[in-house]
C-alpha cells in the first residue's frame, strides 16, 4: 500500500509537476473549444449535401465520410503531422490536430445529423414548403431544428469520444493533458502525473457519462 | 506531380517495407480480433451479473463501465504499460493494448446488453417463469435472444470503432500496421509507407464500416 501512494498518488510529486498539469489542461480544453464546434458545423455540412439533387456531389459525400470513417484518427494524424510537410505545407502542431479532427469527426457527426434528418416525417417538408418557406429557410428553421433535438444523444455521445480522442495528439507532440503527464513523468520518473490525468478527465467527463447512460436507457425503453 | 508521387507514392521505398507493413497487418487483425471477443464476451457476463440485482455487485459493475467510458483509451493503454511497471506489474505493448481495449469495450458492451435486457418487457419474463422455465432458462431461451437482437446494431458499431483504436498501439511499440509504417517512415525518411499503411488500414476497415451499413438497416429501429 505504502509503494503504491509513493508510485502513483504522490503528492508531493503532484505539487511538483501541477503546473505542467494544468497548462496541458488548459491546451485540451482549448483544442476541444476548437475541434467540436468545428467538426458539428462540419457534419451538418456533410449531412445537408448528402441531401442535395446533385447525384454525383452525393456519391462524393458518402465516399467521404465511409473513407474518414475506415481510417483510425491517429493514423490519419500522423499522415497529416507527418507526411504534409513533404508538400512544403510545414503546418504547426495545433493546425495539423484540428484538421485531422475535422475530416474524422466531421463525417462521424454528418451520420448523425442524417440520421436526424431522415427522422423527420416528410409532411414536415411539405408543410413548410407549402407555407412559403424556401427550401433553405425549410431546412434551416423546420428541419434541423427538429433533426437535431432527436438525435441529442448520440450528438453527445460522439462529443464524448471526440474529447477522449483529444489525448491523441500527445503523439505529435501538441503539449496538451497526456503530453505534460507523460514529460512530467520523464522528469520525476514517478507515474503520479499519469494517474493524476486519468483522474482529471475522469472528474470532468464522469457527468457526460452518467447523462448518456441515463438517454440510453430510456431511448430503449421507449422502443 | 512527378514529386508528389516520388514523396508519397515511392515504388521503391514501398516495396522494400510492404513486407513489414504486410506483417504489421496480421499483427493488427489478431489484435481486433483479441479484443472483440474478450471485450463482448466479458461485456455479456457483467451485463448478465448484472440481472441478478445484488446491490454491491451492481455498484461495482457500474463503476467499473463509468471508468472505463470516461477515460480517453490511450490514457489506459499508457497507465497500463508506463505506470504499473513502476508498482512492478510488467506487460508487453500488445498486452496492454488488448487489455485496455477490451475493457473497454466490455463496459460499453456490457451497458448496450443490459439496456437491451430491460428493453424486454416484464409480462415476457413472467410469462416464461410461468410455463415452468427456470430463471437460466427464461434468461437463456426468452430474454436473452430478444434483446441481443435491439443491441446489434449500437453494438457493431461500437465495436467498430474500438477495434479501430488497435492503431494506439504504435504508442506503445506494438508491432501493427501503424507502428510499422511509422518505423519504416522514419527509416527512409520518406512518407511512402505511411501512405501504404494508410492503403492497409482501408483494406481492412472499409469493409468493416460497410457491414456496420448493412447492419444498421438491416436491424432499423421502428420508430
Amino acid at each position: 500500500m505504502e509503494t503504491l501512494i509513493t508510485a502513483f498518488f504522490n503528492l508531493g510529486i503532484l505539487r511538483e509537476t501541477a503546473p505542467y498539469l494544468w497548462a496541458g489542461f488548459k491546451m485540451s480544453a482549448l483544442l476541444t473549444l476548437v475541434v467540436v464546434p468545428l467538426g458539428i458545423a462540419g457534419g451538418l455540412a456533410v449531412a445537408l449535401i448528402a441531401r442535395t439533387a446533385f447525384r454525383p456531389l452525393r456519391w462524393l459525400v458518402v465516399f467521404y465520410v465511409d473513407f474518414f470513417r475506415a481510417f483510425p484518427p491517429l493514423v490519419l494524424l500522423m499522415f497529416i503531422a507527418f507526411g504534409l510537410p513533404f508538400t512544403g505545407l510545414d503546418l504547426p502542431a495545433f493546425v495539423s490536430v484540428a484538421l485531422a479532427f475535422f475530416l474524422n469527426t466531421s463525417s462521424y457527426y454528418g451520420e448523425i445529423f442524417r440520421a436526424g434528418i431522415e427522422s423527420i416525417p416528410r409532411g414536415q417538408f411539405e408543410a413548410a414548403r407549402s407555407t412559403g418557406l424556401g427550401a433553405a429557410q425549410t431546412m434551416a428553421y423546420v428541419i434541423v431544428p427538429q433533426a437535431t433535438r432527436n438525435v441529442i444523444p448520440d450528438l453527445i455521445s460522439n462529443t464524448l469520444e471526440v474529447v477522449k480522442l483529444t489525448s491523441i495528439a500527445s503523439v505529435v507532440a501538441l503539449p496538451e493533458l497526456l503530453y505534460a503527464a507523460r514529460q512530467a513523468q520523464s522528469i520525476t520518473y514517478n507515474a503520479t502525473p499519469i494517474i493524476a490525468a486519468g483522474i482529471i478527465y475522469l472528474v470532468c467527463l464522469w457527468p457526460l457519462v452518467r447523462l448518456l447512460s441515463r438517454f440510453e436507457h430510456r431511448q430503449i425503453a421507449l422502443h | 506531380m512527378g514529386k508528389f508521387a516520388q514523396t508519397f507514392l515511392n515504388w521503391e521505398v514501398m516495396a522494400q517495407y510492404a513486407p513489414k507493413i504486410l506483417e504489421g497487418f496480421w499483427v493488427t487483425v489478431q489484435l481486433a480480433l483479441a479484443v472483440v471477443i474478450a471485450g463482448i464476451a466479458t461485456g455479456l457476463v457483467l451485463a448478465l451479473a448484472r440481472s441478478f440485482r445484488v446491490k454491491a455487485l451492481n455498484l461495482l459493475i457500474v463503476a467499473f463501465v463509468d471508468v472505463l467510458r470516461a477515460v480517453p483509451p490511450l490514457v489506459l493503454i499508457i497507465i497500463l504499460y508506463f505506470a504499473l511497471p513502476t508498482v512492478g506489474v510488467r506487460m508487453s505493448g500488445f498486452v496492454s493494448t488488448w487489455l485496455a481495449l477490451s475493457a473497454i469495450l466490455a463496459s460499453f458492451a456490457e451497458e448496450i446488453f443490459w439496456a437491451g435486457m430491460l428493453a424486454v418487457p416484464h409480462g415476457q419474463w413472467e410469462a416464461a417463469r410461468s410455463t415452468g422455465l427456470s430463471f437460466l432458462q427464461a434468461m437463456r431461451f426468452v430474454v436473452l435472444p430478444q434483446a441481443v437482437r435491439i443491441t446489434i446494431p449500437p453494438l457493431t458499431n461500437r465495436t467498430i470503432a474500438i477495434t479501430k483504436g488497435t492503431a494506439l498501439g504504435a504508442v506503445v511499440a506494438v508491432g501493427e500496421i501503424l507502428y510499422q509504417a511509422q518505423s519504416a517512415y522514419s527509416f527512409s525518411y520518406n512518407p511512402s509507407p505511411l501512405t501504404l499503411g494508410a492503403v492497409a488500414y482501408l483494406i481492412l476497415f472499409i469493409p468493416v464500416v460497410w457491414f456496420g451499413r448493412w447492419v444498421e438497416t438491416r436491424f432499423a429501429w421502428k420508430r
